[in-house]
């Protein structure tokens, strides 16, 4: 009944039953053959594109200049390394990605802690705040760059008055914002699911024992929402780090390069410039970034689990 | 359990008649509205005419027109619909199929290394796709496969695959292991023990795993717009020819926006709690 945060890899499945040699292979093998089929898929679509990706870094291959396609080494790496626009679209990222995940963090608490009480109609309410999550984002990019943000006949313009091209004076608020608007309900939901599974008894106890509203909020509350918060952050993180179709929608990376996040500098080395090996070394070091910080997202992962575990 | 809840509601009910929990009441419904505001504005417009759609200040009654809608529909959006809707069924078809075994092979009768397992699987999640775009557009070229439908369906396949084995996994961990210990015993063989004891008690979790695969397909962006056209174009490319509209567009723009959201608005709508698990990767119940 209640809600709780359990367990991706929580309870140690049943283990392995000991048996004689000679069946032992076999139990492993019909153990494992449920699995094969969806590892190797993954495996090949997932991993071999990388290989592929690692051998087109060392080209120096322009698709405009066909014939002149030749090994390089590691000169599209330091290219890479040294250019300008990618270090602002490194920036822009974690600009474009922490901003959104902060804020939609912080609204969908604010928003979780309102709907963790029984009031009339509730459930619509609920519905109407999930509903942004649900629109396609290409739509809602559109939606908002067209007829929310525009100067001459967008909503916020007709709403307040005044003439602001929002889109131009504020690009990256207005992406950002966007991408807020369609989060806060994610967040809200992992949230509102954490606020529910808190034992009242503990709650109770801590108002009887005479402790205030933000201390309960503070002392009880947070450190129990804390896991909720974590994973949030993760997943929103996880999607937001890829955000394309905002950029490529309301900003096209621009004006000049303020928007411009990493997807949207790949795609543009790749298919404006066609400068397939310079890309391919960019794609090289988003991944190894990646991996720096999926290596810190996965412990932050594993020590949910241990925590569940622990329970 | 039940006491508790009961206890606690009655708690609630209790504080509701104050004028801070009407407040509070009331500051949940504006911010509700709020966020609303922007799908309620975009439906709106999808029905208004042209002139009014791009008026200032905004136009809030209107006589409704049909004008946005058959522009849409004369303009050909029904092929992208269609492709959209074979994609993503199809892609989440396959997702279950390759993930309920691998699920159960993490779980209920796990492999030696399952731990190990499952963090590739979500590991794969956490490579951008940026990062793999050349080399697949590369090799769909190669084989000459672009512009076509199929392909979408096996990157669609391969994208949802992680998720789909997490959630899946934590799905069948709910199982009671004595349910399954005493089907063995009673001397069911695996698949009568999959059919009559594990797929009627993870078929909800199934739901919401498909639900899941088919809002991310349905709603992907960046593979689509690269490796397809006009013949495999699925509904956010339509979307494509509106980023740099110029005149009177907006209506046209909001109705063919709010028909390419609805199915997934609906279909999120009807199963809110499979969704709340299910984008959590099955760790908040």
């Amino acid at each position: 009944m209640t809600q709780t945060l359990a367990t991706g890899a929580g309870p140690t499945p049943r283990a392995p039953v000991a048996a004689p040699a000679g069946r032992r292979a076999a139990d492993r093998w019909s153990r494992r053959a449920p699995l094969l089929p969806a590892l190797i898929f993954a495996i090949l679509v997932t991993q071999i594109p990388f290989l592929v990706t690692l051998y087109l870094s060392t080209l120096d291959w322009n698709a405009l200049r066909p014939g002149e396609r030749g090994f390089v080494g590691l000169a599209n790496y330091a290219e890479v390394l040294t250019d300008t626009r990618l270090r602002a679209a490194l920036t822009n990222t974690v600009v474009l990605t922490a901003g959104a995940v902060v804020a939609s963090v912080l609204l969908g608490l604010g928003i979780a802690i309102l709907l963790d009480r029984r009031f009339p109609g509730r459930g619509i309410v609920r519905t109407l705040l999930i509903t942004p999550f649900l629109v396609m984002p290409m739509a809602a990019a559109l939606l908002w760059k067209h007829a929310i943000y525009n100067p001459a006949y967008g909503l916020i313009n007709g709403i307040l008055g005044g003439s602001t091209d929002w889109v131009s004076q504020y690009p990256m608020l207005s992406v950002v914002a966007t991408l807020v608007w369609q989060w806060t309900p994610f967040m809200m939901l992992i949230i509102l699911a954490g606020l529910q599974s808190q034992s009242t008894e503990i709650l109770e106890a801590a108002r009887v024992d005479g402790a205030g509203a933000w201390q309960v909020f503070t002392r009880i509350t947070l450190p129990h929402l804390r896991p909720y918060l974590e994973l949030g952050a993760l997943l929103g993180s996880i999607y937001l780090v890829q955000t394309f179709d905002a950029v490529f929608t309301i900003t096209q990376g621009g004006p000049g390069t303020a928007t411009t996040n990493l997807p949207y500098e790949i795609y543009l080395t790749t298919f404006r410039k066609f400068e397939y090996g310079e890309a391919a070394a960019a794609g090289v070091v988003v991944v190894i970034g990646t991996i720096v910080v999926a290596t810190f997202a996965l412990r932050v992962i594993s020590s949910l689990f241990r925590m569940e575990g622990a329970r | 359990m039940t006491a508790v809840r009961s206890a606690r509601s009655a708690g609630r009910r209790s504080r509701r008649a104050s004028p801070a929990a009407a407040t509070w009441t009331v500051l949940a419904w504006l911010v509700g509205l709020l966020f609303f505001l922007p799908v309620l504005w975009m439906v709106l417009t999808g029905f208004k005419r042209e002139v009014d759609a791009a008026s200032n200040p905004p136009t809030w009654f209107f006589t409704p027109v049909l004008d946005g809608y058959r522009q849409v529909f004369d303009r050909d959006i029904t092929p992208y619909l269609l492709n959209s809707l074979m994609a993503s069924l199809l892609s989440t078809l396959f997702v279950l199929l390759l993930a309920t075994p691998a699920a159960y092979a993490l779980s209920i009768r796990p492999v030696a290394k399952w731990r190990d397992v499952l963090f590739f699987f979500i590991s794969t999640k956490m490579l951008p796709a940026v990062a793999a775009l050349l080399p697949i557009y590369l090799l769909v070229k190669e084989f000459g496969l672009l512009d076509n439908v199929w392909t979408m369906i096996v990157l669609y396949t391969a994208m949802n695959l992680p998720l789909a084995v997490w959630m899946m996994r934590s799905f069948l961990l709910e199982v009671p292991p004595a349910l399954i210990e005493a089907a063995a015993v009673d001397g069911a063989s695996v698949l009568v023990t999959i059919r009559r004891i594990l797929l009627p008690i993870v078929a909800p979790g199934l739901a919401a795993t498909a639900l899941i695969c088919f809002i991310f397909s349905w709603n992907e962006f960046f593979l689509a717009v690269n490796l397809t056209a006009t013949r495999a174009g699925t509904s956010p490319i339509f979307l494509v020819g509106f980023i740099t509209s110029e005149g009177l567009f907006l209506a046209r723009l909001c109705a063919a926006a709010t028909l390419v959201s609805l199915p997934v608005v609906l279909a999120g709508w009807i199963a809110q709690k499979q969704l709340v698990r299910g984008l959590s990767m099955g760790a908040v119940k």
